[in-house]
């Protein structure tokens, strides 16, 4: 993504897709969004040019999370706790050691509710529960917590 | 207590009035300005309902217009903004000073005015009106188009040039010889240069200095400062809307869009008045005398803006359609071009120019959203008609040069002046 400031009214951020279709959005310095998706024949003009409240803009990006398709993970979000998959990499530091060791929920109020293994799901995994590289930890806290959650789990 | 009766009802009925006008531009879907020209010449001198008693409030209302004007103005940019599009956009800037500042020095001159009114119907012609075209470019949706930041940094160096070229007009119009003169302009880019420094590396201090929670803290410690420094350097002779620029330059951040945010209902008030004021200056009755050269003015700086918007936006890599777009968006002249005319209104120069540049702003204001929306479509369907021709005739060309380059290179000139 590029952006270019447009002076006086905000700035314009350019994605380029795979397709070779191209989309823009004007960040207005009072909150609005300007949603616009270019023409083929005129690649300078829009096609499309959608004016977003801050609200709208808002509902529009959580309908275009990727993990958007999983609605129960993010239903928290309304309470100012959200959730996230976080992914141990094949060479964690926490490779075969048990999730107690991580002290993650002392250390940042956030709790590990399910591991995802493979085709399994494990559901409320208890402090001698031991991780694996590969794993999928889901994460529920504040949006610190998860971050720093994730900063724990990233050790190598 | 009489007087202030009379003083109450004149300036409610022409408050009210302004708000009635502006519900009808608002459903018309255009600028106000004229309709607050037209006011202010209907109230004024000569006009349908002389109004006396409220002249030395909205004359003081006026200039708080202008100083609000160009602080606002200031608040929308940046230093940073100012800096790199100079750097980066000098040649537009001066293809677009050069092209539509000489058509207004050369019909003063041509009028007879001298070169004092010529250098401020200079300035008249050449600045767009960057509230009109900010709003053109929103309602048609063209906020994300690839040639939008062309037009905009055009915009932002006249801006930029008004910091430089107002001093020197102020000047001029005091009658100050050379040497004072040259004090005077030596005293502007200084203190601009200060300021545009001062801005880069110190901005995030000032603010804070003046930064406050309290939103009527905010409220008047901005509008005292720029207040302050606005006649601060109208006693230097620089110009008090430069005084006001600077101070809005170099507000940043959070406090520049708190500032933005509780001055604008002021900033819509008093630039109303300032309109009003200008119209109330001008005798309809002279304007019919200078409506041909006007209308003369108008026709040529149309095709000279459009050609600078083109070349603009082709220096840009923009295709040929959006240069057009480019040209058509920066017709629209407005409230600086007023701005400008007023200064000499208000020095007493040359009684023509007053009208003139009335006249002028009338036909531009209502002329550049026209051409913003409709340059594209009428030059494309004149090049396809052209090409039509150009492709029998090309044929036959004795020089065997294909037609399609040789129309691009003459399509800035030989298409601009049939828009």
């Amino acid at each position: 993504m590029s952006s270019t400031p447009l002076p006086g009214i905000g700035v314009r951020y350019d994605l380029t897709t795979r397709e070779h279709r191209r989309l823009s959005v004007v960040a207005q310095r009072d909150g609005g969004r300007v949603l616009s998706a270019y023409r083929t024949d005129d690649p300078d003009a829009c096609a499309l040019s959608v004016k977003l409240t801050a609200g709208e803009a808002e509902a529009l990006i959580d309908a275009l999370m990727p993990c958007h398709h999983s609605p129960n993970l993010l239903s928290t979000t309304g309470l100012g706790l959200v959730a996230e998959r976080i992914e141990l990499p094949a060479a964690s530091h926490w490779n075969g050691r048990v999730l107690g060791e991580t002290r993650l929920r002392t250390e940042t109020g956030a709790s590990i509710v399910a591991v995802l293994r493979r085709a399994d799901a494990i559901p409320a995994p208890g402090p001698d529960f031991r991780l694996a590289g590969g794993d999928t930890l889901i994460v529920i806290g504040t949006r610190e917590g998860v971050d720093a959650a994730a900063a724990i789990l990233g050790r190598e | 207590m009489h007087s202030s009766a009379v003083f109450l009802i004149e300036f409610g009925a022409i408050i009210l009035g302004l708000g009635l006008l502006g519900r009808i531009a608002g459903r018309l879907k255009f600028s106000p300005i004229p309709l607050y020209l037209l006011a202010g010449l209907a109230f004024g001198t000569g006009g349908l309902l002389p109004l006396g008693a409220s002249e030395e409030f909205v004359a003081i209302g006026a200039e708080i217009g202008v100083i609000l004007l160009l602080l606002m103005l200031g608040l929308e940019y940046t230093a940073t903004d100012l800096v790199t599009n100079l750097r980066t956009q000098y040649p537009a800037g001066l293809v677009d000073a050069a092209l539509n500042a000489l058509p207004g020095a050369a019909m003063a001159l041509l009028l007879g005015w001298g070169p004092v009114a010529a250098a401020v119907l200079a300035g008249v012609t050449w600045i767009s009106s960057s509230g009109v075209i900010a709003k053109v470019l929103g309602d048609l949706g063209r906020l994300g188009n690839r040639e939008t930041p062309v037009v905009l940094s055009i915009l932002v160096l006249e801006d930029l040039a008004m910091a430089v070229y107002l001093p020197i007009i102020t000047a001029l119009l005091a009658g100050v010889g050379l040497a004072a003169g040259s004090l005077t302009l030596a005293i502007a880019l200084g203190l601009a240069g200060l300021v545009l420094f001062l801005a880069l590396r110190y901005g995030r201090l000032i603010s804070r200095l003046v930064s406050s929670d309290d939103p009527e803290k905010l409220l008047l410690v901005v509008l005292g400062l720029t207040l302050l420094v606005a006649g601060l350097a109208q006693q230097l002779q620089v110009s008090a809307a430069v005084g006001a620029f600077l101070v809005g330059i170099a507000l940043s951040g959070e406090v520049a869009e708190g500032a933005h945010h509780l001055l604008s209902p002021l900033r819509d008030l008093f630039a109303a008045v300032f309109f009003v004021f200008f119209g109330l200056h001008t005798d309809p009755a002279s304007i019919p005398p200078v409506l041909l050269p006007a209308l003369a003015l108008a026709v040529v700086t149309t095709a000279t803006k459009i050609a600078t918007g083109y070349w603009a936006a082709r220096r840009a890599g923009i295709s040929a359609k959006g240069r057009w777009r480019a040209g058509g968006a920066l017709v629209a002249r407005g409230e600086f071009s007023i701005v400008i005319a007023g200064l000499a209104v208000t020095a007493g120069i040359e009684p023509s120019l007053g009208p003139l540049a009335t006249a002028y702003v009338l036909i531009l204001v209502m002329v550049g959203p026209l051409t913003a929306r409709y340059a594209e479509p009428v030059a494309g369907r004149l090049t396809a008609r052209r090409r039509a021709r150009g492709s029998v005739a090309g044929a036959a060309a004795p020089d065997g040069r294909l037609p399609a380059p040789r129309e691009e290179s003459l399509e800035p000139l030989g298409g601009s002046d049939r828009v």
